[in-house]
């Protein structure tokens, strides 16, 4: 690749060099600048159109917008001037000369960029006198519901269902203070992505069906993690409100989502809210499980593994950690796991994002970690050996191919009705409740980190399994789930290197990666 | 001339010289008034000197702008490989100017002809003339001279046995002035909605098509040819002012006159003259209180400031305003500025299109505030917002939509704030709005 | 110059539409008006350029834009019904609702309204019975709106009849012209 040309400014006294063709706008944000803007979105083609990002450029006879604006060599800008401030005030009067002033009810308050940017830098006061327009809110289909007397009309949802998703189903309508968003009667957002307009509406404007009335934005507690419901692996904030997650949104990653999620994913969090989990550890005795302590329960679960070769069916919504672990238990046996698939559905306008067929974080590292994907989940079960069920819910099992296990351990958030003769039962988080790490299917190894906490006396799947390995007199001493993964790190050829720190909230691809992660999506910019 | 009228002694009738002349507005009738002999002088020149002609002519676009048109086609170049694109912006659609109609109603072939002349000049194939959809009798006739051009190969594969190929193609607009502007001509043209577009890219790099275009004015496009017959000297002689601005304008003048209509004269005519002997003066009992010189989207003059213009780009910047599109409004006394003021803000209102804040809420805000006035319920403090608005409608946006509707309105209320005030101050203090200002 | 000429059309053309919004939608673009449509895509290097024309043909053939036609030409120049929307009601020629068979604009832009262009829409209201503007007279033969700048302001107040241009109308020639519409 040719070297970049490199260009020099000043934005707001600090000198900045990026490459030639940036704008103004991203120029200032490596400097750690924020320029206000509605319209401008990195992830869409840039429109110009709502003026909040207008700069002072010396020497130049007017404000430049800030995201239309490439950079020039020894640009001076500032952004902070009595006259760059004046517009902005001015676009912020007139952004709210019609808007209803609801923020009480509505939904986008507290995360509204509008209410940001008129506390920084707005006038405390409106002067204007007349009638504001009134425009009754729509149903748009899908998930979204449109509030027009909110909307400032930056299109970047028209822009984002025109060039990214390339189901144009919104329109601007009308003109002049008329103009509002529209769509076809009958033709509704029914688009596998279309629910990213309500993340990208900087107001209330656009909103959530599904959100709607939960939650205000200031009582969310926020997770960074991974969408856990396919194998894209879409970087998302888990939202939760009372340890409940209320809302799954995309957390920017170039490399893997962009700034986007599909729908599906994003509205298949209450699976991780359920109720109906084991939340006690339980040891067979006499009359059946009852419960017992942890230490109990490892031990008996070490009991009746100790010497056995051991079969693991896996869920490959797992952990690398726990898959890992689970691997060192098998002595001798082996691995295997099922996953559920769905239609794939492609975000056209950027390269290599879609919802996957195959509906489960981990199924490479499960893969990798030498599981056997398959549709027969025991058939790798031999008679007389010991099952581990990890995470599995055995759905449509037969249960003859569970009576050939000689015993059953089950180390599950939920207690299949198939294993309830299992001779030990360990609780474990669930993806929303712990640390860890999954590899998504370009093996990308990305972190995610707990939203809520478990219920009762469950533990996180991976120091379960740390501590039955211990009392198996392995070698385990687990006290954070990067410990985990610096041993399989060490272990496994294809995580070498790989750490935690290394990884960071964006990811890094496995040493063995298909094309070494080269091609990662990159998000479809200006036109 | 100063159609419909008798032609003024004192007009310099170039381009006007066959309004009204019905059989000129056929192709024999054309040809026979020396029609498409400038097209056959140009296929037989190189484009460069064609450029260069009228570069040397001093020819500015007539549309409002007035930027040098062999500047312009210069900016287009030969030979990269991509088809250009020459559009004729016949959207005129400014209120006040209604000059391109007459000129297309009356001349269509001079206008095929200059557009012919215009795509040649800038390597094109093909020009587009974008005719607002209101212009109805316009469409026909440019549509008719098209199809006769077409018929008798001036235009088409070989035009003029050239054997180069100039298509001309007529497109009709739906109603939008926004579609004047020319990057907003170029999305309409492209099946979009009138949106301005970010310059840069500006349309000699990527235009219609995202191809190289240039966008013309009708009258501009129409002027290239007797240009290029009589050579670019006798265009540069007809100057009366400022050498910077030559050649005949048609202004088309309306509102409260006696004789309204198109009159063509040499840059730099005395407007007092102008208004007063050619335009006939003010009707019976009345007087001239303000003109509007180019257009509703220029500064409204005073009386004195008008009376002082040598009419050409400069002389209208010189005193006050812009020569702009050369539709020049006389309003008389009469009329109340207010109500004047307040109806252009109404028409730049309608017309937004609604892409940048300012000029979506702005020239609508504009527009309630001064209707508020007129009807009696303004306060003074309104016209300081409406100052304070204009200036954030100005120099701030896509296009100049919205610096148009400030304009006047700036104007209007620094030239004639005593209408305003009297106004305001007419009103009777009444309690509950008092509790809302 | 002679008032004969002014504002002639060689043929006014006044097509009596059907404006039953409640029969079934007949495609526009086949047989003559397919190939109309084909002949236009000939002058564009794309389909989307001829959205425009193919809407006017729309409105033409039908008297307005149903929404059934914003789909039938949104297929023909493969958009969406979306985005052609977006466009029809961008311009203001376009008629989202069916209207009179004579549908009178008149320009009551400054240049004109300073001319008394607010007396010819009012003698059009009283004289059509159609009342209000938009709103089409109860015979369905006339709606009456006021319309930004016609570009013919030196012969104010002009006023569009369907296709035709009426220049100089002034409120005591309304009842005439009216009776010429039938």
């Amino acid at each position: 690749m040719a070297e970049q040309k490199m260009v020099n400014l000043t934005i707001e006294g600090r000198q900045v060099s990026v490459p030639d063709g940036t704008t103004i706008l991203e120029a200032a944000k490596t400097a750690g600048i924020l320029i206000p803007h509605y319209c401008y979105h990195p992830g869409l083609p840039v429109a110009g159109v709502c003026r909040m990002c207008l700069v002072e450029v010396e020497k130049a006879p007017k404000l430049a917008p800030a995201c239309a604006s490439t950079v020039v060599e020894g640009q001076v800008v500032h952004v902070h001037t009595d006259k760059a401030l004046d517009a902005r005030k001015g676009v912020l009067e007139m952004l709210l000369i019609n808007h209803p002033l609801d923020c009480p009810i509505c939904d986008q308050s507290g995360e509204c960029e509008l209410q940001d940017y008129t506390y920084q830098e707005g006038r405390a006061d409106s002067r204007y006198r007349e009638p504001k327009r009134f425009n009754p809110a729509e149903d748009f289909g899908g998930d979204v519901i449109y509030v027009p007397n909110r909307c400032i009309l930056c299109t970047r949802c028209v822009r984002f269902m025109d060039d990214i998703a390339h189901d144009p189903v919104l329109n601007v309508s009308e003109r002049g203070d008329r103009a509002l968003i529209g769509k076809f009667e009958g033709r509704d957002m029914t688009h596998p992505w279309a629910a990213n307009v309500v993340d990208l509406c900087p107001v209330g404007a656009l909103l959530s069906k599904d959100f709607l009335n939960k939650a205000r934005a200031w009582e969310l507690d926020r997770a960074a993690s991974i969408c856990p419901n396919c194998t894209q692996g879409c970087n998302v904030m888990m939202e939760t409100r009372e340890n409940q997650i209320v809302r799954m949104r995309p957390r920017p990653n170039e490399e893997v989502n962009a700034f986007f999620m599909c729908d599906w994913g994003r509205l298949n969090y209450r699976w991780m809210n359920e109720k109906d989990r084991v939340e006690q550890p339980m040891v067979r005795n006499g009359s059946g499980l009852a419960a017992a302590t942890w230490e109990q329960a490892i031990s008996a679960a070490a009991r009746v593994l100790s010497g056995k070769k051991v079969f693991v069916a896996a869920s490959a919504m797992l952990s690398n950690e726990s898959l890992f672990l689970l691997t060192q238990l098998m002595q001798g046996g082996s691995g295997a796991f099922r996953v559920q698939e769905g239609e794939e559905a492609p975000l056209a306008g950027v390269k290599d994002l879609a919802l996957r067929r195959e509906r489960a974080a981990n199924v490479y590292g499960a893969e990798t970690l030498g599981f056997k994907k398959t549709k027969d989940l025991l058939g790798g079960l031999g008679q007389g050996d010991a099952l581990v069920v990890a995470g599995e819910d055995l759905a449509d099992i037969d249960a003859s191919a569970l009576s050939r296990a000689g015993t059953v351990v089950v180390i599950s958030s939920v207690l299949p009705e198939s294993a309830r003769s299992a001779a030990v039962v360990l609780p474990i988080a669930n993806f929303s409740e712990e640390e860890g790490t999954v590899t998504n299917l370009r093996g990308r190894v990305q972190r995610f980190t707990q939203a809520r906490q478990a219920p009762g006396e469950t533990r996180p799947s991976w120091l379960v399994l740390g501590d039955l390995l211990g009392a198996l007199g392995k070698q385990s001493n687990f006290f954070l789930p990067s410990e985990v993964f610096a041993k399989l790190a060490s272990t496994h050829k294809s995580f070498a290197g790989l750490s935690y720190d290394s990884i960071g909230f964006k990811g890094l691809p496995v040493v063995d990666a298909p094309s070494n992660g080269q091609n990662a999506p990159v998000a479809v910019g200006a036109r | 001339m100063g159609f419909p009228h008798q032609p003024h002694p004192r007009e310099t009738t170039v381009l006007s010289k066959y309004f009204g002349d019905a059989d000129a507005r056929t192709l024999d009738g054309w040809k026979k008034r020396g029609g498409y002999k400038a097209l056959e002088k140009a296929l037989g020149m190189a484009p460069a000197d064609i450029v260069n002609v009228v570069k040397e002519s001093g020819l500015r676009g007539r549309g409002g702008a007035g930027f040098p048109t062999g500047l312009k086609w210069s900016f287009m170049k030969p030979g990269d490989g991509k088809p250009h694109y020459l559009c004729c912006n016949a959207d005129e659609s400014e209120p006040g100017t209604f000059k391109d109609r007459e000129l297309m109603r009356w001349t269509p072939h001079a206008l095929v002809e200059g557009c012919a002349i215009g795509a040649y000049a800038i390597g094109a194939e093909t020009a587009y003339i974008y005719i607002r959809g209101e212009f109805t009798e316009p469409l026909y006739w440019m549509e008719k001279a098209v199809k006769e051009a077409y018929a008798a190969g001036i235009i088409g594969k070989n035009a003029m046995g050239s054997g180069k190929r100039i298509d001309v193609h007529v497109h009709k607009g739906a109603g939008a002035y926004i579609c004047g502007e020319e990057t907003a001509l170029m999305n309409s043209l492209e099946g979009r909605r009138g949106n301005p577009r970010i310059k840069p890219p500006f349309p000699a790099v990527s235009g219609v098509f995202g191809m190289p275009t240039t966008i013309n004015n009708v009258e501009t496009l129409i002027a290239a040819a007797p240009i290029l017959l009589n050579g670019a000297d006798w265009y540069k002689k007809m100057c009366l002012s400022n050498p910077k601005s030559t050649g005949t304008k048609l202004f088309s003048v309306c509102g409260n006159v006696v004789r309204p209509g198109t009159y063509e004269v040499v840059m730099g005519f005395p407007f007092r003259e102008f208004l007063y002997d050619l335009c006939g003066g003010p009707l019976h009992g009345r007087k001239f209180k303000a003109v509007i010189p180019g257009g509703a989207s220029v500064p409204i003059q005073t009386m004195d400031e008008a009376e002082a213009t040598l009419m050409d780009y400069e002389g209208f910047v010189e005193k006050g305003s812009m020569l702009g599109s050369g539709g020049v409004i006389v309003i008389d006394d009469a009329q109340p500025m207010v109500t004047v003021i307040a109806r252009i803000a109404r028409f730049f209102a309608h017309e937004s299109c609604a892409q940048c804040t300012q000029c979506r809420e702005g020239t609508a805000w504009t527009t309630k505030i001064l209707e508020r006035i007129r009807d009696g319920e303004g306060t003074m403090e309104d016209l300081d917002t409406l100052m304070d608005i204009a200036e954030q409608m100005t120099g701030k946006t896509i296009c100049v939509l919205s610096d148009s509707c400030a304009v006047p309105v700036v104007s209007g209320i620094n030239k004639f704030r005593n209408e305003f005030e009297a106004l305001i101050q007419g009103r009777r203090f009444h309690p509950v709005n008092a509790a809302v200002a | 110059m002679t008032p004969e000429l002014v504002g002639g059309l060689e043929s006014p053309d006044y097509a009596s539409h059907d404006h039953d919004a409640h029969e079934p939608y007949a495609p526009v673009f086949t047989g003559d008006v397919r190939r109309e449509l084909d002949e236009l895509l000939g002058r564009y290097p794309n389909k989307m350029a001829a959205l425009l024309p193919a809407l006017w043909i729309v409105q033409r053939e039908r008297g307005w834009v149903p929404e059934e036609g914003m789909v039938e030409v949104a297929e023909l120049l493969e958009l969406t019904p979306a985005y052609v929307k977006g466009v029809v009601t961008f311009y203001t020629m376009y008629h989202q609702h069916p209207v009179g068979k004579y549908f009178i604009q008149v320009c009551t832009t400054s240049p004109c309204g300073i001319c008394g262009a607010e007396d010819v829409v009012k003698a059009f209201l009283r004289h059509t019975n159609a009342g209000e503007l938009g709103v089409t007279s109860p015979d369905g033969k006339f709606t009456v709106i006021e319309v930004e700048c016609l570009g013919a302001c030196g012969f104010a107040t002009p006023v569009m009849v369907n296709e035709e241009f009426v220049e100089s109308m002034t409120p005591d020639k309304v009842p005439d012209l009216l009776a010429r519409l039938t």
